[in-house]
């Protein structure tokens, strides 16, 4: 809608610059390019990652325009708020036209405007007019809706029209876009993200957050990992990951229950997912040992820190822990057992068995070469702790795009006439018009149906 | 026995005689040979869907019991089977036959490079944990129906940049539809194609916020997927508000599929949740 030149204050480039589709274009588009970036570069990725892969200069760059965490950087979020204040002035300016259209007071139909219609599908009949107008009337009042019914000066004119309301589902669909950003802020403000690690047997209430490196929140209730199970499929494919757990408020058994991946706990608008496992710690560890010397090898069932006699009278043996990751000389060799050999003298020497390595022992050249014949993994099961309050107004978004779209792309607002003229002595000329405010391809196929329909009437 | 693997390569080569046939009644301008391209078009669509049937089967026989939606190779099979199957529907429904002259190739070659390229396996493999879901079908049909209107979208598109390259009359542009009729089946088509990639893009939010706890993680394949549904919204909005049509549409179309494409298989050169498929 235009305005008169004279409205052009200052107030009032504003509001039109807020209410053009070319700002709406902009901004899609700025949205659409600037995400590749974030796709491009790694997000969230530690300061050394950046320096190691792009540079000093590149990594300054980055870090100083947010692009290490681009889709919370002003920018971006600059041209979300863009894109609402779009929607929201676009709404405001066009609703109020809208419905007035949609809500009239009374709904017209003239005649003019469907007489000058080019496309029109046109046959004659030669049945008396009045029986041609009560058997229309009920086709299109079955095909369309209500029909009004209007005397004209050589005959009669039938209107129908269906849909009127469908010229709201562009606003439904605005709405929704502006639902699911509300919920995103709810959720950001009012929610967290973040992680706990739970070794089989253990009970926590504490978890730490994503955001901010080692912030830490206490939960209202507690968390058991009873046991953690995962199965495989002969293809060595991962087949489930099972954790079973009890939550406890305030020291009390409330609920126990299996988490799995796909199938999370929510408890008090908490939600808690299966995300990752590992192994925590390590029981009944049998070690071999095996003299140099003699090439004897004695087994023996060890338990943590109690130290066990060495044959031979050579010292003892103390096994230590058990490590989920260790680095040797720069190498991550993955999960290992770490003890030592205490020589009758009291010198110590450190022993690592690494479980993918199993001879490793053998280079550090020792008397005995220690290797780790069978042990009973623990597990600790890592379970991500969400809470989002805003998720309910996203999935109403979610449900109000779908239906908005639906409507605006394959509905429309569609007005039917047939006007029926009566020609002296030949019979009746019968024309079928149609206007919609959308899918003009789809209104043409349903008036050629009805005109076919019609025509096959007259017998 | 006929396997899946059999009968889907079976389909690549009726397909392959489809885009033939279409594209001959286009050059030598005989209307029979598009109407014979639609009836084996037709079988090689019975065929393909009988493939994936049998797969499905085949994966319940082998113990592992899921929808054939699981890999690389079974998505560009799929993804044929979805095009095939709205472009069948176009016809129909719009009784244009030679518009398939642009259309048809495509169903070619996404089942040819499944089953030629090298790197692609065509072996039933189970399913991963995160995969194992009821949202995994409604999520993939929803998403390659989308992929599906886009790329009929894009094949009427090329059709609509070569009939306005023609300035002869009775040379073989004229033979095409009428630019008018390409140009708002392009329209028809990305519509489609938008609603079902908002629905894709949908369910699969629903179903990460099963499985992740998060129903937006910005992983490479969203944010692509967002990418490309921005640009489509973009066009959807020149030409309802802004009145665009013709030559214009036609590029920003293309310029989406080329956004499809990359969500599709350029992603999986990038980190993310979705390296399965």
């Amino acid at each position: 809608m235009k305005k008169k030149a004279s409205n052009q204050g200052p107030l009032n480039r504003v509001w039109m610059f807020f209410s053009s589709v070319r700002l709406t274009v902009v901004v899609l588009l700025s949205l659409a390019f600037t995400s590749v970036i974030g796709t491009l570069i790694p997000q969230n990725a530690s300061e050394v990652f950046y320096l190691k892969k792009y540079g000093q200069g590149w990594s300054q760059v980055f870090t100083s325009l947010d692009i290490v965490d681009m889709y919370n950087a002003w920018w971006f979020l600059l041209l979300l708020g863009l894109l609402v204040v779009n929607i929201i002035v676009c709404s405001f300016e066009r609703l109020g036209y809208t419905w007035k259209i949609i809500f009239p007071k009374k709904v017209v139909f003239r005649l003019e405007r469907f007489r000058r219609m080019k496309d029109k599908e046109t046959f004659t009949c030669d049945r008396p007019l009045d029986d041609l107008v009560g058997r229309y009337e009920g086709l299109l009042k079955k095909r369309v809706g209500k029909v009004t019914r209007e005397t004209t000066e050589t005959g009669a004119a039938l209107f129908a029209e269906t849909g009127r309301w469908t010229r709201i589902g562009v606003y439904v669909v605005h709405l929704s876009v502006i639902l699911l950003l509300v919920g995103a802020v709810i959720g950001s403000i009012w929610g967290f993200k973040g992680r706990v690690s739970i070794p089989e047997g253990d009970t926590t209430d504490v978890i730490e957050l994503r955001q901010g490196e080692h912030e830490h929140l206490t939960l209202d209730f507690s968390v058991r990992c009873n046991s953690f199970d995962v199965k495989f499929y002969d293809t060595g494919h991962p087949d489930e990951f099972k954790s079973n757990i009890t939550l406890l408020e305030k020291g009390k058994e409330v609920l126990t229950t299996d988490i799995l991946v796909n199938h999370p706990l929510r408890y008090k608008g908490i939600s808690l997912y299966q995300s990752n496992y590992g192994t925590a710690s390590a029981r009944n560890v049998t070690v071999s040992v095996t003299s140099r010397d003699s090439g004897m090898v004695y087994q023996k069932l060890l338990e943590f820190n109690k130290p066990m006699d060495l044959p031979e009278n050579r010292g003892r043996f103390v096994m230590e822990r058990f490590a989920p990751g260790y680095n040797f000389r720069g190498h991550n060799l993955g999960e290992v057992f770490v003890g030592k050999v205490i020589a009758p003298d009291a010198t110590e020497t450190s022993v690592i068995i690494p479980l993918k390595f199993p001879t490793f022992d053998k280079m550090r050249g020792g008397q005995f070469v220690f290797a780790v014949e069978d042990f009973e993994k623990q597990y600790y099961t890592g379970l991500q702790v969400n809470k989002d309050p805003g998720v309910w107004y996203v999935y109403a978004g979610f449900i109000l795009m779908i239906v908005g779209c639906w409507v605006t792309f394959f509905m429309s607002h569609q007005s039917y006439c047939v006007e029926i003229r009566n020609q002296d002595g030949a019979g009746a000329l019968v024309e079928i018009s149609a206007v919609a405010n959308r899918n003009s391809q789809s209104l043409k196929l349903k008036t050629e149906k009805l005109a076919t329909t019609m025509k096959e009437l007259k017998s | 026995m006929m396997n899946s693997s059999m009968l889907l390569s079976i389909t690549t080569f009726v397909y392959a005689f489809v885009s033939v046939l279409y594209i001959g009644a286009w050059t030598f301008k005989k209307e029979f040979l598009a109407k014979l391209g639609m009836a084996v078009l037709i079988c090689g669509f019975a065929c393909n869907t009988a493939g994936i049937g049998l797969r499905w089967v085949e994966s319940y026989q082998m113990g592992y019991g899921h929808a054939p939606f699981s890999n690389m190779y079974e998505s560009l099979v799929f993804f044929s089977w979805t095009v095939a199957a709205l472009y069948i529907f176009v016809e129909f429904k719009y009784r244009e036959r030679i518009i398939g002259v642009f259309a048809t190739p495509l169903i070619f070659l996404a089942i040819a490079y499944a089953s030629l390229s090298p790197n692609i396996a065509d072996k039933i493999s189970p399913l991963i944990p995160a995969l194992k879901s009821n949202w995994l079908i409604g999520h993939v049909i929803t998403c390659f129906l989308g992929y599906a209107g886009f790329a009929v979208a894009f094949g009427f598109s090329i059709m609509y940049l070569v009939r306005s390259e023609g300035k002869d009359e009775k040379g073989l542009m004229a033979r095409l539809p009428s630019s008018a009729v390409i140009d708002e089946l392009t329209y028809q088509m990305v519509m489609f194609g938008f609603l079902f990639l908002t629905i894709g893009i949908i369910t699969g939010a629903v179903w990460a916020n099963s499985a992740w706890g998060t129903y937006w993680s910005w992983d490479p394949k969203e944010t692509w997927s967002l990418i490309t549904w921005l640009i489509y919204a973009t066009l959807l909005h020149l030409r309802m508000m802004r009145g665009w049509h013709g030559k214009k549409i036609a590029w920003v179309s293309i310029l989406g599929f080329m956004a499809v494409l990359f969500t599709y298989f350029g992603v999986n050169l990038l980190p993310g949740l979705h390296s399965y498929a």
